[in-house]
């Protein structure tokens, strides 16, 4: 167990990214707080149009232009990142933070075989060079359960199927031996028996390399195989925090329990328990709580102004006025 | 009773590589596939990428040209039909895709692109057919008025509900769901498969549902084949098929079914592809086949 008082590896204050849209600016991720510890695994769950992405790609300063971070802190071991220069930046990406995405086609690059691309990185952050980058490469390809991984590493990614490629880009996210792998939906464009192959892998590669893990993804099922701690994002905010056991066990926030509800197989079918409605588009929000036009708990205060965040438990969080009325806009990490 | 559909011995082959030296051999994307769906079923077809499912689905319509084999659909010989004659017969048979944004021309509007199968078929007057989309805009629970704005204003919920809105245009019997709502957000895929369900209780629709969303698949369907490598492995209603499953590959498949169980593992399956024989589905039990 890690001590309750060592720092958190990444520690997520108030991050406000904003877009431009029509007559201004609008935060795709407006007020997002979260720690991830050492060796503990978040999930960051949410629609297309949450800000679960943009979360991700801000903690590496990767926001597409003319997207910026407009506010907050991102600390990396207590050192607030947006403090860094180009180089220092670079350190961070790789080296200390890993990524995985959902289209390997996008990390990987077509024309040099996998096993020269694991070996770059792992020479580029001066871990091993020549003979024995290519060693590391291939070691890092077996811990993958990349079978015959000597071979598969003189193979380039068109000769992968969609696992072994997954796998691959896994590897090169290890290649630097980082604290922190973000894995954005690493699983979605998976066939099933392949995605549960991959989720054992990132659990057992968790506990071999002491990796943390930001998992994000709209799929709850994932997140119940494999995150310690969940948190729900809905139009640019996490509605709800907790440990992941008493987040599905009992969910406060109606968008949260919606959620969970709509996914097949809960009840007798043939019909399925919906969210009415669709998810907002970043500049229309509501004034109010953003999710109240969908929701079937809605009252009198959720229209008027966003609400903040209460306490369900300890460490389980939700922004709903059903649970209290602060509106204080205080800010508890998730 | 006579299936609403019949699909028997079905083949296609696609030639193999594009050089300029044309093609090496053919790859056999669907193998002697055979299957009947009666009508006001919604029998899913399940399998992984490149198994052959959509390419099955596609072959139903014609819209892929199957290589060999007999579909039948009524008393119709859907392969032997003459191209106007098919045009014909797809009346009763329509299709909906997976991708709500590139299944949607985005240069026309929605109400022409609702309207675009009526015109085809020369069905009413220009106003009957107006007073017909915005009936069909209704039932799919989007406002009529939207019939005049372009697919980009609207999400892939939305979408999807226009496709299907252009589907049953013509009051089909048959429709084939593609992965329907594969690329829809959670909160919405609910939605849409209500609705799905929805249009076929009210027009007795009969539906191809083709998915591999094995949770969705198990609460929507009243029988499931299962496709590996362009055969069908095993046939067995929903409920059957998921408690009894018959094939190594049906079991290994439905062992990595996610669970909403927090830090449960799964206890998978493995299926090792080397054992995979091509034996011919037979009769394991009354209304369910397995190629063991």
């Amino acid at each position: 167990m890690t001590p309750a008082t060592e720092p958190p590896l990444l520690r997520v204050d108030r991050l406000r990214t904003v877009f431009p849209v029509a007559g201004g600016e609008a935060a795709a991720v407006d007020g997002v707080s979260f720690d991830i510890r050492r060796g503990e695994t978040l999930g960051l769950v949410g629609e297309s149009g949450s800000g679960k992405s943009v979360t991700a790609l801000s903690i590496v300063r990767l926001v597409p232009p003319p997207g910026r971070i407009a506010g907050g802190r991102i600390e990396l071991d207590g050192r607030d990142v947006l403090d860094f220069d180009a180089r220092a930046m670079r350190d961070v990406r790789g080296r200390r933070i890993g990524f995985v995405f959902q289209e390997p086609a996008a990390a990987l690059n077509p024309v040099f075989s996998i096993g020269s691309q694991i070996a770059e990185t792992v020479a580029a952050h001066g871990l091993a060079r020549g003979a024995a980058a290519r060693a590391r490469a291939v070691d890092l390809l077996d811990a993958v359960r990349v079978p015959d991984p000597a071979r598969r590493a003189r193979e380039y990614p068109h000769e992968l199927s969609g696992g072994l490629k997954q796998r691959a880009m896994i590897a090169l996210a290890l290649a630097a031996d980082p604290d922190l792998v973000i894995a954005d939906e690493p699983t979605t464009a998976l066939d099933a028996t392949v995605q549960a192959e991959v989720l054992d892998l990132l659990r057992d590669l968790r506990a071999r390399f002491h990796l943390s893990l930001l998992l994000i993804t709209h799929d709850l099922g994932v997140v119940a195989a494999i995150a310690d701690r969940v948190a729900v994002m809905y139009a640019g905010r996490i509605v709800e925090s907790g440990p992941v056991d008493r987040l599905f066990a009992s969910p406060a926030h109606p968008y949260t329990r919606g959620l969970l509800a709509c996914i097949p197989g809960q009840q007798p079918g043939p019909r399925l328990s919906a969210i009415p409605g669709v998810v907002p588009r970043l500049g229309q929000l509501p004034r109010g709580c953003a999710f109240a036009p969908r929701c079937d708990r809605r009252f009198d205060p959720c229209a008027a102004a966003p609400p903040g965040v209460s306490s369900i438990e300890a460490g389980h969080d939700a922004r709903c006025y059903l649970y209290g009325p602060d509106t204080d806009g205080a800010e508890h990490p998730a | 009773m006579t299936p609403l559909v019949d699909v028997r011995h079905l083949v296609k082959d696609f030639p193999r590589g594009s050089g300029p030296l044309g093609g090496r051999g053919t790859t056999r994307a669907v193998d002697d596939v055979s299957f009947a769906i009666d009508a006001g079923e919604t029998f899913g077809l399940v399998g992984e990428s490149g198994s052959g499912k959509t390419t099955t689905g596609r072959c139903l319509l014609r819209l892929v040209e199957p290589t060999s084999g007999e579909i039948h659909f009524r008393d119709m010989d859907i392969r032997a039909l003459s191209a106007r004659d098919l045009r014909r017969a797809r009346r009763h048979l329509q299709i909906v895709f997976q991708d709500p944004y590139s299944s949607l021309n985005p240069r026309m509007r929605v109400g022409d692109i609702v309207e675009e199968p009526l015109v085809v078929h020369r069905i009413g007057t220009k106003a009957d057919r107006k007073a017909r989309v915005a009936e069909l805009l209704r039932m799919v629970g989007l406002d009529p008025a939207d019939a005049t704005k372009l697919p980009e204003a609207f999400s892939g919920g939305q979408r999807q509900r226009i496709g299907l809105a252009r589907a049953i245009a013509l009051e089909p019997s048959f429709v084939v769901c593609d992965e329907p709502v594969s690329a829809l957000d959670v909160s919405v895929q609910a939605q849409v498969v209500n609705l799905l369900l929805d249009l076929q209780a009210k027009l007795g629709l009969t539906y191809l549902f083709i998915a591999h969303d094995l949770r969705l698949v198990r609460q929507v369907c009243t029988r499931v084949a299962v496709m590996y490598r362009g055969r069908l492995v095993e046939i067995a209603p929903a409920a059957t098929l998921f408690t009894s499953p018959a094939h190594d590959y049906t079991r290994a498949l439905i062992s990595g079914m996610p669970t909403l169980v927090p830090g449960q593992k799964l206890d998978r399956i493995p299926y090792d592809p080397q054992r995979f024989e091509k034996l011919p589905l037979r009769e394991i039990a009354p209304g369910h086949l397995a190629a063991v």
